[in-house]
């Protein structure tokens, strides 16, 4: 389809590549680079424009138009898919989509990156190449979210890491260099996995398996030339591999899926090998205990809005790949690893935030108080309870899965929110010790409201943005664990401890304890501009968080629910199948104590099979 | 064959077998050698003396780039035509001893394109300077002369003089730099390695020949199977083992693989950067070609000959497990060794070696799951050798923009240090973001061409694992590779480091050169294909996979 013909062409590739496009232009050696005031509102701009368009598709009503490319709130399929060939002898397309679970991201990373820019105004050194790798990195993660071919979701995953080490290293604190090597190391690590991983995807898909209902809602083949695309694939001889996100999905749900048939090392099958690759990737981002020893290094050191992009969007990405790439492709290695992604969050939920707790550094604190709360993203993730008794009940799955990525966004207010707080204090004083703040509120009062109301958005104070997803996460694992659900309850009052504690430290107290007191000087109007729509957000999206959840339910549930049905259907039929029989011998049986028997001596043995 | 022996009959199947079929597919090489002489006779003749000998070279190659071309091309349209039959593209030429096919015509344009860039280059960098000029542009086309002859090799005796004849070049240019003790060092060291691998190789090629009773590569297959089926006195296969290992000793002395590469870190940092880049691109490109071509003909059984020789085909299983350990262990080796001994590097010239023997490690791992899937998926040898072309293609960007820039920066920082690098992108932004997404794509991180290269490494070994050829060598390979992509980023963004974080050194002597100026142009012309082959390869690919089609 050529793209003037696809009306969603033009939106979604204009978010991605805007950024990039921009970013040419200015490193061009025509544009001055002295003209330091120009670059930031040309960047500010541009940033702004692409969050605009991001809304336009993201909320029509906004701007009365219904138009092609505009999403439809409530429908849980992909919308807008942009779909071109791209290297055809490998299958790779230009594919890209939104739904309920990427769109949302897609919007929080558009208005994180507009602040961040906003929020870069003191940075002095080297402006133009800031700008320019801000607005490359900016691609990057929206590309990401974009992206429904695993060959081009990689390509943008990899795209971010350059730009991010350098705004690490060249802009960031005294030990820069050492935590943005550390930050490129630990990731590069980890999309080395995720690599092998698609690639063992790839060369074992064929989307020959499918039915052709499924080769068109997967996209595979285009709608309006389908009988002919479809016809072509049927008559193929050897299996046709594909990237598509979609497509392998489907073939990693099917009954006979080649992905839990191959067995590739030490008695594993492929579905739990890529399926572990691709969570260390994703979860090294997250980042989850004990990958996440980049993080705090990363945030401390990075200057002010790229700590706000790293805790605003880029832990994001993890939670987002765990949710679209690893459960539905390997389904199988997720129902039986659930206990460990669970874990996993869990671990990291209480470590997090018993290393919060210890820190002296207010900007460490905040990082690993990060660590906690994508904690719960992980344990929402996790939490395979389709098995209740003998019903495949979905819905408190379901609420888990809705709570994660609520927590997600959730999360990108309040922590980016809290990174500026402290930016902002870090450029009045210049240190970060927690023992030396105190004070503040009389000082900077309006500020310090700000920074407080946000610091209780991190706390998961009700009627603010972070206790929904907190309370659904929560909630949901109590069906699949009863322990994870009380430590996970219990981890909110740690979470209030360190909070409060630092809020008491820094705001409250008669006096500053300091250096630099003379600095402190009230919040200007560009700070207040960067702190208000975020508490503005906060306490919107916990008051009302309907508003995100028109979006993200719809689309979560069918995958939940889809999921829940392979449960019942593929991974638990077999054994349904047994009991069918047994019970059907039961009936035609004259003995009917022999059919018990015969009937618990086949269960037995086949089971010990299993 | 006819049974009366001639003279008459003889000559003249030879002068029709020579005039018709070689020579029209041997026209690049006809191109070189006509330069050379023309180089050499402008020395000789005062009045000509005056003719710029790089204008030559240049001239020459730019013809034999264009032979190069039309002979892709048309072999391009006659697999069209006959729907990809392996039988129509191969044409052995002057008897058996070359052979012109599509993995030949493949990398003869890229010898000839890599040569085209690399005359502009050298004319730019000043090195050579008027005086060495046609000494260094004939040694330089010779040496590719025996390149050209190594990409297409079809007999073990024409394994050995291709070798030789790019070899005993390439000593005389690392030791160009007259009146510098690095380089004669460096001359001398290669010269004294490459005389004791060639001999090593030599030997092993006349236990092979003792054993096989053949030199010819289509053959040796047939051989093989049959020494190794008839079960053979135990001797037999003993020497036949030696033999592929001493073989395979002169290789990887070519291929600059563990343990055969003392030679490289030594000859990259005592000869001029140009030589580097010459020895890193164009041997590497031939040495990995020539790989190729011995491991196939060890290890793949001849379509025609194999008929009614399933006991035999079994036995030849055996020989093609052997070549494809002996590949993967030394090219997991080298990978590993080049990698980590890199870290270390304070000279940029030998970080460069070290990188290239690290790449050289990437290249055999498709090499080893080429010959892996050869008769079980000959598909995915074809990708295999594909993966192996079309990394050949992008690595002439990569590492000639590498040293390109290296030897740019020499002349006005009369260093090669990395530390004489620090703080340029003050100075000279455009050099550093060139040297970056140089440096970026060698480490093969995407949207960039050296990405794409190692992702058709890596699939191509995922192939093999899946296919179950090799699968546990395959899979180790495939770790190991992908370990070793993570190890590499330390040392390649050193460098960026250092260019981008660290302040200015005070004592630095002069100002590096204008990014807009015809050196800068240059660079720019070297990196711009490295972006693009990473986001719009299917071209390419193409054209590499035309030339995989040995494999299928």
């Amino acid at each position: 389809m050529a793209p003037a013909e696809n009306p969603a062409f033009w939106p979604l590739t204009l978010i991605v590549f805007l950024p990039a496009l921009v970013a040419a232009g200015l490193s061009l050696p025509i544009f001055p680079k002295a003209r330091e005031e120009i670059i930031r509102w040309i960047t500010f701009a541009t940033t702004a424009i692409v969050f605009l368009l991001s809304l336009w598709v993201a909320v029509p009503q906004f701007f009365g138009t219904a138009g092609a490319g505009q999403f439809v709130v409530g429908q849980p399929e992909m919308q807008g898919v942009v779909k071109l060939p791209w290297i055809e002898s490998f299958g790779i397309e230009y594919l890209l989509g939104v739904d309920g679970i990427s769109l949302p991201l897609v919007v929080l990373t558009t208005f994180i990156s507009m602040l961040a820019i906003a929020a870069s105004w003191p940075i002095k050194k080297h402006v133009k190449a800031y700008h320019v790798l801000f607005l490359l990195l900016e691609t990057g993660m929206l590309g990401v979210f974009v992206s429904l071919d695993f060959f081009l979701f990689y390509v943008f995953w990899e795209v971010m890491l350059l730009p991010m080490y350098f705004l690490i290293g060249v802009w960031g604190g005294p030990r820069r260099e050492y935590a943005a090597i550390k930050f490129f190391l630990y990731t590069l690590f980890g999309s080395v996995l995720m690599l092998i991983a698609i690639l063992m995807l790839y060369f074992t898909s064929d989307v020959r398996l499918l039915s052709d209902e499924q080769l068109i809602a997967t996209h595979v083949v285009q709608p309006a030339v389908a009988a002919q695309e479809i016809s072509s694939i049927r008559s193929a001889e050897s299996a046709i591999h594909t990237f598509n996100l979609m497509a392998l999905a489907a073939v990693g749900q099917l009954p006979n899926s080649p992905f839990a048939a191959t067995t590739v090392w030490l008695g594993m099958s492929l579905e739990t090998w890529a399926f572990l690759l691709l969570l260390i990737g994703f979860v090294i981002k997250v980042p989850v205990v004990p990958v996440h020893t980049w993080l705090p290094d990363a945030h401390v050191e990075a200057p002010t809005p790229i700590s706000m992009i790293l805790a605003g969007v880029l832990l994001k990405l993890g939670g987002y790949g765990i949710l679209r790439i690893c459960y539905p492709i390997c389904p199988g290695a997720g129902l039986s690893l659930a206990w460990l992604v669970c874990g996993l969050g869990v671990v990291s939920m209480v470590y997090g935030a018993f290393a919060a707790l210890a820190q002296t550094d207010f900007k460490r604190m905040v990082a690993y108080s990060s660590v906690s709360h994508m904690g719960y993203v992980m344990l929402g993730l996790g939490v395979w309870s389709a098995v209740g008794g003998q019903e495949y009940r979905w819905d408190f799955w379901a609420q888990g899965v809705n709570g994660a990525m609520f927590q997600m966004l959730a999360h990108g207010i309040s922590s980016a929110g809290m990174f500026f707080m402290v930016g902002v204090l870090y450029d009045r004083v210049h240190h970060r010790n927690l023992n030396e703040f105190g004070g503040i509120f009389s000082k900077m009062p309006v500020y310090s409201g700000l920074a407080i109301a946000v610091f209780f958005a991190g706390l998961g104070l009700p009627g603010l943005c972070g206790f929904i997803g907190e309370v659904l996460v929560t909630l949901s694992s109590w069906n699949y664990s009863r322990m994870l659900a009380v430590i996970s309850a219990f981890t909110v009052i740690l979470t209030a401890a360190y909070i409060l504690w630092a809020i008491q430290r820094v705001y409250l107290g008669a006096e500053y304890r300091g250096p630099h007191e003379d600095a402190l000087k009230p919040i200007t109007p560009r700070e207040l501009s960067i702190a208000t729509p975020l508490v503005f957000l906060a306490i919107l999206f916990g008051v009302a968080p309907q508003i995100l959840f028109q979006y993200v339910t719809p689309s979560v549930n069918q995958q939940v629910e889809t999921l829940a049905n392979w449960t019942r259907d593929v991974h638990d039929g077999a054994r349904k199948m047994i009991v069918a029989e047994a019970e059907q011998k039961l009936s035609d049986g004259h003995d009917v104590a022999r059919g018990v028997q015969s009937m618990s001596d086949e269960i037995a043995s086949r089971w010990a099979q299993d | 064959m006819t049974p009366e022996l001639n003279a008459g009959t003889l000559l003249n199947d030879l002068f029709i077998d020579t005039v018709s079929i070689s020579v029209p597919l041997f026209r690049p090489e006809l191109c070189f050698v006509a330069t050379i002489v023309l180089l050499l006779l402008c020395r000789m003749l005062p009045l000509l003396r005056y003719v710029d000998s790089g204008g030559i070279a240049l001239g020459g190659v730019c013809f034999a780039a264009w032979f190069a071309y039309v002979d892709f091309i048309g072999i391009g349209n006659q697999v069209g035509e006959s729907l990809l039959s392996t039988s129509a593209m191969r044409q052995e030429l002057f008897g058996g001893l070359l052979v012109f096919d599509s993995f030949t015509a493949f990398l003869r344009l890229v010898l000839a394109g890599f040569l085209i860039l690399y005359i502009i280059l050298t004319k730019l960098s000043g090195i050579p300077d008027r005086e060495d000029g046609a000494d260094f542009y004939s040694l330089v086309l010779g040496s590719s002369l025996g390149m050209c002859l190594m990409v297409s090799a079809n007999n073990l005796l024409m394994v050995f003089m291709a070798v030789e004849m790019a070899s005993v070049p390439s000593y005389v240019l690392a030791g160009m730099l007259k009146g510098r003790p690095a380089s004669s060092e460096a001359a001398l060291k290669y010269a004294v390695y490459g005389a004791g691998t060639a001999g090593v190789m030599l030997y092993g090629i006349s236990l092979i020949s003792g054993v096989l009773g053949t030199l010819v590569f289509p053959d040796i297959s047939v051989e093989i199977s049959r020494v190794l089926a008839a079960g053979g006195t135990s001797g037999s296969t003993m020497v036949l083992c030696l033999g592929g290992l001493m073989l395979s000793v002169g290789l990887a002395f070519k291929l600059s693989a563990v343990p055969f590469h003392f030679w490289c870190p030594d000859v990259f940092e005592g000869a001029a950067a140009e030589v580097g880049a010459f020895l890193s691109v164009a041997s590497k490109a031939a040495a990995v070609a020539l790989l190729v071509r011995v491991a196939f003909a060890f290890s793949m059984p001849e379509s025609g000959a194999a008929v009614g020789m399933s006991g035999n085909l079994a036995a030849l299983a055996d020989s093609r497990h052997f070549v494809v350990y002996v590949i993967g262990l030394l090219a997991a080796v080298t990978c590993t060794f080049g990698n980590l001994a890199a870290y270390g590097q304070t000279n940029m010239k030998r970080l460069l070696a070290y990188s290239t023997i690290a790449h050289a490690g990437y290249l055999m791992m498709a090499v080893a799951a080429a010959v892996a899937m050869v008769t079980i998926s000959p598909e995915g040898a074809r990708d295999a050798v594909t993966a192996v072309a079309f990394y050949l293609a992008t690595y002439l960007f990569m590492n000639l923009g590498a040293f390109g820039i290296v030897a740019l920066l020499r002349n006005r920082l009369k260093s090669e240090e990395i530390s004489a690098y620090a703080g340029l992108i003050r100075v000279n932004p455009g050099v550093v973001v060139a040297m970056a997404v140089v440096l970026v794509s060698l480490i093969g991180l995407p949207p960039l061409a050296g990405f794409v290269a190692k992702f058709l490494v890596f699939s191509s070994l995922v192939d093999a694992i899946t296919t179950g050829a090799e699968s546990p060598l395959m899979l180790s390979l495939l770790a190991i590779g992908g370990l070793n992509t993570v190890i590499s980023l330390f040392y390649y963004l050193r460098v960026l480091k250092v260019m981008t974080f660290d302040p200015i050194p005070e004592d630095r002597v002069s100002e590096p050169f204008p990014f807009v100026s015809i050196s800068g142009a240059m660079i720019t012309g070297l990196v711009i294909p490295v972006v693009v082959f990473g986001v719009f390869w299917s071209g390419l690919y193409a054209a590499a996979h035309l030339a995989g089609a040995i494999a299928s």
